[in-house]
C-alpha cells in the first residue's frame, strides 16, 4: 500500500475513533447531568465510581458491552455496567447498575446485558460481584424482561452451584424480583442507610394486606443485618461496603485452573500505531492480516525466535494460519487474508483447528471475509461441503476462541470464522468492520434481481424507478444495521475497539479464560468428504 | 603524673562516642561502648571495640547510673573514661567516681566542675575575678523587662524561661523551678535580664598540666530554638579584633579562676549594639559544637583532652601555633540535624530513619549518630548528626552546607532540615546579623506544596503496584477501553489525579517522561526534572533538588472499627505519662487537665477538648505512647 493509503485510510479509522469515543462518553454520562448531580448530592457514587473503587490500584478494567441499546429507545449502556476487573488479585466478572438512568430499571438490552455477564463469568469461571441499585424492572417493557428476566437469578444460584462466588453489594434499591440478586447471592453486603430490598414496598403492603409499614423495616439494611439475616455485612457507607466486598473476594480462595507462570516476552515487532492505517475504507479492497498479527503478537525474542509460524503458507493462501503469542500466551491465529474463503482455506482452516485442539491452543480469528465463494465451479467443487467442514470443527473444537471483526465479517464467512453465534469466549469488533448476510450493496442487488424476475414472471414492466430508490433505501438500511454501533447495540459482540488496544484486549482475554480449565476437542461432528 | 590510656570508655551514646573512637583509633587507643537497650543498633556500639550494655532504656537507668558506667569500665577492664557531653558529663560526683575507681577522667578536676556547675555561684566567681556577668535582679521590676528565669544547674536551655510579664514570673519560676528539679535534681533558679538582640559566642579554652589556659578561638552559637544551639560557626563572625581580645582574655581568666584543666567553653552574651559581652557560663566538657574550632584551626580537640588527661604537655605542635595566633583558616559552618518538626513546635520524632544518605564533599565533615535503618527512640535529644562544612569564606560554607543537606536523602522521620536549609540561605544569616531571637524572627517556613513531588510519588506508586500484580501483570496500568475518571491517588499533602492506559501515564500539564518505582521524570513547560522517591509502607519520600517532600498515602478505605471515636486524646508525640488527673467517668470541663505527657524533657498537658465525660482512660503515669495513640476519650456532653 502506499503512503497517501495509509493516510487515507488512517483518517478514515480516526474519524471513526472519535465517533466511538463519543458513543462511549454517552453511556458513561449515564442519566445525564441533571440526574447524576442528584445521585452525588445524596452522597452516591456512580457504578463506574464504584467500580473504579473495587478494582485492585492500576489493575485494568474491560468493560463488556459498553453501546448494548445503542440504536433503540433506550439510554446508551442499558442502565448497567458490566465488564471484568482484578480484585484482590482475581479476575471477577462485574456488574453495576446505573441508577442515574431511570433509577437503574432494567430494560430487555439490560437484561441481555446481564445475561451475556452472567456468560462470560460461567464460561470463565469467575466469581460475579454484583454493585445493586434497581428500580427493578422499567415496567412499560415489563412484557420483554418478565419472563425471560427470571434467568437473572437462575444464572446466580447456578453460578453457586458451580462453585464460581456470587458477591452483591447493595447500594440502595434492590426490590421485587430485584431482591433476589442478593437473595440469591453467596455474600451479601448492605449500605446503612440506603440499602432497601424486600419483595413489596410500603404501597404494594398496604394494597396486598392493609398493613402499614415503613421502608426501613420491610427491606432496611440494619434490619436485614440484625433481624432478616440476608444481609452478612452491614456497611457504614458505600466506601465501607467497597471494602467488605474486596475482603469477601480475597477469602474466596480462588486458584486459577492454569497458573503457570507466564514466560518472558517482549512487545510486538510492529509498530502498533500502524495498525489505523491498515484497513481500506472501502472493505473492497483487501489488506493483508500478517500487518495486524506483527503489531498484536509477542515480537522476537528469547524462546520466541519468530514472532509468527505461518502454517500451510503455501495453501489456501487467502486464510492466513499459524502459531503466535500474546503476552507469552500460545495463540493459534486464522485471518482472512483475500476476503473470499474458497475450499482450499476451510480445508485448511478444519485442519488447523483440528490441530490447535490437538495441543490445547487457543485459538483467535481475525475476520475480514465477504464469505464462501460461490458460482458453479465452486459449488460443483464441494464448495459446501468444505464450508461445512469448518463450522464443524470450529463448533466442535473446545479450546478457547477469540474473535476479532476487523473488515467484514459477511454470510456464511462470518459462522466459519467464529461469528456470535459460535459463542466465541469473546468477540471484539473494530470501528472499521461490517457484518451481515452479505454486503449492502450486494443485498439490494439480489432484491431488484429477484423483484425484476417476480414483474417478468407477471409479465409486468419493471418500475425502474422505484427499483432505484429501494436498491438506495435497502442498502442505507443494510448498511446502517452492518455497522459496528449498531450490531454491538444489538449485544452481538463484546465491545468496539480502538485498533490499538487489540492486543491488551486479547492478553486479558487470555488471562481471564485461564481461571477455567480446558482441552481439546476429543470429537466432531461427521466431516462429510 | 603521667598516664597512658591503652583502653578507654566513652559514658555517652551516638554521636559523640562515635567521635571519640575515631580520635581513639588514630592514637591506637582501644575504645569501649555503654548502650542502652533502645540503642544497641547503633552503629557507634558496632564501631567500638568493646561494648556493655546497661540494662533498660530511660536514661536514669543506663547512661545517668554513675555506678553502672564505673562498672562497665571495670568490666571491660577500661583505664580511661571520656563523658561525652550531656548526660553525666558535668556531674563532679562521677568525675569522682571515675577517679575512684583508679581510672583516668577526661576532662576538669571533679572541683572545677562544681565551681562551675552551680551558675549562681559561677557568676559571683566571676564578678570577683572581674569578668562581666549579668547582675541577678532581685526583685524585678518592670522597668527589668524583659527578664529570663534560669536554672542554676541548667544546661541545654531546659528550665528557662523568659518573661514579658510580670504578672506572669511566678508562673514562670515556678514551672523553671519545677522542669530544674525534675531535670537536674536542683529547683534553683535566678532571674536575670534578657538581652533579646543579643548573640551567643563562646571561646574555647584548654587547661594545660602546667597551669597555663590556651584559647583555641571563638564560635558564635547564636541560632538557636528554645535555648538550644542549631547553627554553630567558628570563627564568630563581625568581632572587632579589640572585642575578640577582650573575650578570649575574660575567657582565659575565667580558667585560671577555677584552676581550669582539659577542654572547656566559656560562653558569653555579646551585645552587638554596645559591644558588650557578659559571661553566662563555663561548660566543662567538650562542646557539641567543637567541629567547626578543630576545622578552622585545624587541631583534635579530644586528642588534647586526652593528651592533657595523661599529663602530657599540650605544648601545641604546628597547627596550634595558628590556634595561639588566633588565625583561624577559613571558615566554619556547624548544623544540628534534629529528628523534630519546627512547624510543631519542634516536636521530636521517634521512628525509623529508613534512609539516611549525606552527599560527600570536600571540606565536609558528618558527625553522624544514626545511620540508615536506625530507629530513632524517644529517650534521648533527637539530634541525628552533626554537617559540618569548612570552606574558604563564611559565605561558601554556608552556600556549601546548604547545597549538601539540601541534596541529603533523608526519610522516614520529620527533620529540622528545610529549616536549616533556610537559615543558610536567609540574607539575615548571610550578612551577619545573627541573634539569640534569630529563628523566632525567621519563623520555619510553611511546608513547601507537594506539586510534582506528589505526582511523581503516585506515579512511583502505580509502578510499585504494577510490579506487585499477580494476574495480567504487564497490562498497561489503569487501562481502560471506556474511560470515564481518572486515577486518583490520595496523600496527607495533596491528592493527584493521574490517567493510565496504552500511552502510559498522562498527567494535567505535565509530560511523563519515565515512571519507574523509584524514579520518576516529570517534564513541565519544557524543562524535565528527576524525582528519587523512595516507598516504606505509607510512607513515600520524594527527593528532588528543589527539596524534598514526605507523603503519607491516605489508604482507600478504613474499617470503621479502626477510626478514631469522636472526642478521643490522641498522644501529640511519643513519650511516658507523667500523670493522670482525671479518674474514668469523671465530668471534665473545657480545657481541663487530662493527663501529662512527657517527651524529650518536656511536659505536654493533655487537655480537655470540650465539656464533658471522661469515658474512657487507656494510659496510666508510667506507660510509653506512641504518638497518635489513644489517651482517653472525653464525650462532650450536649
Amino acid at each position: 500500500m502506499t503512503t497517501i493509503q495509509h493516510e487515507t485510510n488512517r483518517e478514515a479509522m480516526l474519524s471513526k475513533l472519535a465517533d466511538l469515543e463519543a458513543e462511549h462518553a454517552r453511556a458513561v454520562a449515564g442519566g445525564g447531568p441533571k440526574y447524576v448531580d442528584r445521585h452525588h448530592a445524596r452522597g452516591k457514587l456512580l457504578p463506574r465510581e464504584r467500580i473504579e473503587l473495587l478494582v485492585d490500584p492500576g489493575s485494568a478494567f474491560l468493560e463488556l458491552s459498553p453501546l448494548a441499546g445503542w440504536g433503540s429507545d433506550f439510554t446508551v449502556g442499558a442502565s448497567v455496567v458490566t465488564g471484568i476487573g482484578v480484585v484482590e488479585g482475581v479476575e471477577c466478572l462485574i456488574t453495576a447498575n446505573d441508577p442515574s438512568v431511570k433509577g437503574g430499571a432494567s430494560n430487555p438490552w439490560t437484561v441481555k446485558k446481564i445475561f451475556r455477564a452472567s456468560q462470560v463469568a460461567e464460561e470463565n469461571n469467575l466469581p460475579t460481584i454484583s454493585l445493586v441499585e434497581s428500580g427493578g424492572a422499567d415496567l412499560p417493557t415489563q412484557k420483554e424482561i418478565f419472563i425471560p428476566g427470571g434467568r437473572l437469578f437462575r444464572d446466580l444460584t447456578r453460578a453457586s452451584a458451580r462453585k464460581q462466588p456470587t458477591v452483591a453489594l447493595v447500594f440502595g434499591n434492590s426490590t421485587a424480583g430485584g431482591a433476589y440478586v442478593p437473595g440469591m447471592s453467596d455474600y451479601t453486603v448492605m449500605v446503612k442507610g440506603q440499602a432497601q430490598v424486600f419483595l413489596g414496598g410500603p404501597p404494594l403492603v398496604k394494597m396486598a394486606t392493609g398493613e402499614e409499614a415503613d421502608e426501613e423495616s420491610l427491606g432496611g439494611a440494619s434490619m436485614h443485618a440484625r433481624i432478616s439475616g440476608l444481609a452478612d455485612y452491614l456497611a457504614e457507607d458505600e466506601l465501607d461496603a467497597i471494602r467488605i466486598g474486596r475482603r469477601i473476594v480475597a477469602r474466596l480462595n480462588r486458584r486459577r485452573a492454569r497458573s503457570e507462570p507466564v514466560p518472558p516476552f517482549v512487545e510486538p515487532d510492529g509498530d502498533v500505531e500502524g495498525l489505523l492505517d491498515l484497513v481500506p475504507a472501502d472493505l473492497k479492497e483487501p489488506f493483508d492480516p500478517r500487518e495486524v498479527i506483527v503489531r498484536i503478537c509477542d515480537g522476537a525474542g528469547p524462546g520466541n525466535a519468530r514472532p509468527f509460524d505461518e502454517f500451510k503458507p503455501l495453501y489456501g493462501p487467502s486464510l492466513v494460519t499459524g502459531w503466535s503469542r500474546i503476552h507469552g500466551r500460545p495463540i493459534g491465529i486464522l485471518a482472512n487474508a483475500q476476503g473470499v474463503l474458497f475450499s482450499e482455506e476451510a480445508q485448511k482452516a478444519t485442519q488447523f483447528i483440528q490441530l490447535a485442539n490437538q495441543a490445547d491452543t487457543p485459538l483467535l480469528f481475525l475476520h475480514n471475509t465477504t464469505g464462501y465463494m460461490v458460482g458453479a465451479e465452486y459449488e460443483q467443487g464441494g464448495i459446501i461441503k468444505h464450508g461445512a467442514q469448518m463450522i464443524n470443527a470450529v463448533s466442535n473444537s473446545t479450546v478457547p476462541h477469540l474473535s476479532v471483526v476487523m473488515g467484514a465479517s459477511y454470510g456464511a464467512g462470518n459462522y466459519g470464522m467464529n461469528g456470535r453465534a459460535f459463542d466465541p469466549r469473546f468477540l471484539f469488533t473494530w470501528p472499521s468492520a461490517k457484518s451481515a448476510v452479505m454486503g449492502p450493496a450486494q443485498l439490494a442487488g439480489v432484491l431488484s434481481i429477484v423483484a425484476r424476475a417476480a414483474a417478468e414472471g407477471r409479465g409486468q414492466d419493471y418500475d425502474e424507478e422505484g427499483d432505484a430508490q429501494l436498491r438506495d433505501m435497502v442498502e442505507a438500511s443494510v448498511e446502517e444495521q452492518s455497522l459496528p454501533f449498531f450490531l454491538s447495540g444489538m449485544l452481538y459482540d463484546d465491545g468496539v475497539l480502538d485498533p490499538r488496544d487489540t492486543r491488551t484486549v486479547l492478553a486479558i482475554c487470555l488471562s481471564v479464560i485461564e481461571n477455567a480449565p480446558f482441552t481439546g476437542a476429543g470429537g466432531y461432528g461427521v466431516f462429510r468428504t | 603524673m603521667t598516664s597512658t590510656i591503652r583502653r578507654l570508655l566513652v559514658a555517652n551514646r551516638a554521636e559523640v562516642a562515635s567521635r571519640v573512637f575515631r580520635t581513639c583509633r588514630e592514637l591506637g587507643i582501644e575504645t569501649v561502648a555503654v548502650h542502652s537497650d533502645a540503642d544497641a543498633g547503633l552503629p557507634y556500639v558496632r564501631e567500638a571495640d568493646f561494648a556493655v550494655r546497661l540494662p533498660g532504656s530511660a536514661p536514669a537507668e543506663t547512661y545517668l547510673r554513675d555506678d553502672l558506667v564505673v562498672g562497665a569500665a571495670r568490666r571491660a577492664a577500661a583505664d580511661a573514661v571520656h563523658p561525652g557531653y550531656g548526660f553525666l558529663a558535668e556531674n563532679a560526683d562521677f568525675a569522682r567516681a571515675v577517679l575512684d575507681a583508679g581510672l583516668t577522667w577526661i576532662g576538669p578536676a571533679p572541683a572545677s566542675i562544681e565551681a562551675m556547675g552551680s551558675k549562681v555561684r559561677a557568676k559571683q566567681l566571676m564578678r570577683a575575678a572581674g569578668v562581666p556577668v549579668l547582675e541577678v535582679v532581685d526583685p524585678p521590676a518592670s522597668a527589668d523587662l524583659p527578664l529570663i528565669v534560669k536554672a542554676s544547674a541548667g544546661g541545654g536551655g531546659r528550665g528557662m524561661r523568659i518573661v514579658e510579664d510580670l504578672d506572669r514570673l511566678d508562673e514562670e519560676i515556678a514551672a523553671a523551678r519545677a522542669e530544674a528539679e525534675s531535670a537536674f535534681g536542683d529547683g534553683t533558679v535566678f532571674v536575670e535580664p534578657y538581652l533579646p538582640s543579643a548573640r551567643h559566642v563562646e571561646v574555647q579554652v584548654l587547661g594545660c598540666p602546667d597551669g597555663t589556659v590556651v584559647v583555641l578561638g571563638d564560635r558564635d552559637c547564636s541560632v538557636q530554638r528554645r535555648h538550644q544551639k542549631v547553627v554553630e560557626e567558628a570563627p564568630a563572625p563581625g568581632l572587632g579584633s579589640e572585642v575578640r581580645a577582650a573575650l578570649h582574655e575574660a575567657a582565659r581568666t575565667a580558667a585560671l579562676t577555677v584552676g581550669y584543666l582539659g577542654a572547656g567553653t566559656v560562653e558569653f552574651l555579646y551585645d552587638p549594639a554596645t559591644t558588650r559581652f557578659f559571661f553566662l557560663e563555663m561548660n566543662t566538657r567538650l562542646q557539641v559544637e567543637h567541629p567547626v574550632t578543630e576545622l578552622v584551626l585545624g587541631v583534635d580537640l579530644v586528642a588534647l583532652q586526652l593528651a592533657v588527661a595523661e599529663g602530657r604537655s599540650c605544648a601545641p605542635r604546628r597547627p596550634m601555633d595558628r590556634a595561639q595566633a588566633h588565625d583561624p583558616s577559613g571558615h566554619a559552618i556547624e548544623v544540628r540535624l534534629y529528628a523534630e518538626d519546627p512547624a510543631a513546635a519542634y516536636t521530636p520524632q521517634s521512628g525509623t530513619l529508613t534512609t539516611f544518605e549525606i552527599p560527600d564533599g570536600p571540606g565536609l565533615r558528618v558527625d553522624a549518630g544514626y545511620e540508615s535503618g536506625s530507629v530513632v527512640s524517644t529517650y534521648y535529644d533527637a539530634m541525628l548528626a552533626k554537617v559540618i562544612v569548612h570552606a574558604e569564606s563564611r559565605d561558601q560554607a554556608a552556600r556549601t552546607l546548604a547545597g549538601v543537606l539540601a541534596r541529603a536523602r533523608i526519610h522516614g522521620l520529620t527533620t529540622n532540615r528545610d529549616q536549616l536549609v533556610a537559615v543558610l540561605r536567609d540574607p539575615d544569616f548571610l550578612a551577619g546579623h545573627v541573634s539569640t531571637a534569630f529563628l523566632e524572627q525567621h519563623p520555619p517556613t510553611p511546608a513547601r506544596p507537594a506539586g510534582d513531588h506528589a505526582v511523581a510519588a503516585a506515579l512511583a506508586l502505580a509502578e510499585c503496584e504494577r510490579l506487585t500484580r499477580t494476574v495480567q501483570q504487564r497490562i498497561p496500568v489503569a487501562w481502560r477501553n471506556v474511560v470515564s475518571q481518572p486515577q486518583t491517588t490520595r496523600f496527607d499533602l495533596d491528592t493527584v489525579e493521574w490517567w493510565g492506559g496504552r500511552d502510559g501515564y498522562a498527567v494535567d500539564g505535565l509530560a511523563v517522561v519515565a515512571a519507574h518505582p523509584a524514579s520518576v521524570t516529570l517534564e513541565r513547560d519544557g524543562v524535565a526534572t528527576t524525582y528519587a522517591v523512595s516507598i516504606a509502607g505509607d510512607r513515600v519520600d520524594v527527593d528532588a533538588v528543589t527539596g524534598h517532600v514526605a507523603l503519607t498515602v491516605l489508604p482507600r478505605f478504613t474499617d470503621p472499627a479502626e477510626t478514631v471515636a469522636s472526642g478521643s486524646l490522641l498522644a501529640p508525640m511519643p513519650g511516658t505519662v507523667v500523670s493522670v488527673a482525671v479518674e474514668q467517668g469523671q465530668t471534665v470541663v473545657a480545657g481541663a487537665p487530662v493527663l501529662v505527657l512527657e517527651a524529650m524533657k518536656m511536659q505536654h498537658t493533655v487537655r480537655a477538648p470540650g465539656p464533658g465525660t471522661v469515658t474512657r482512660l487507656d494510659v496510666r503515669p508510667g506507660a510509653q505512647v506512641a504518638a497518635g495513640q489513644v489517651l482517653a476519650v472525653v464525650e462532650e456532653t450536649e
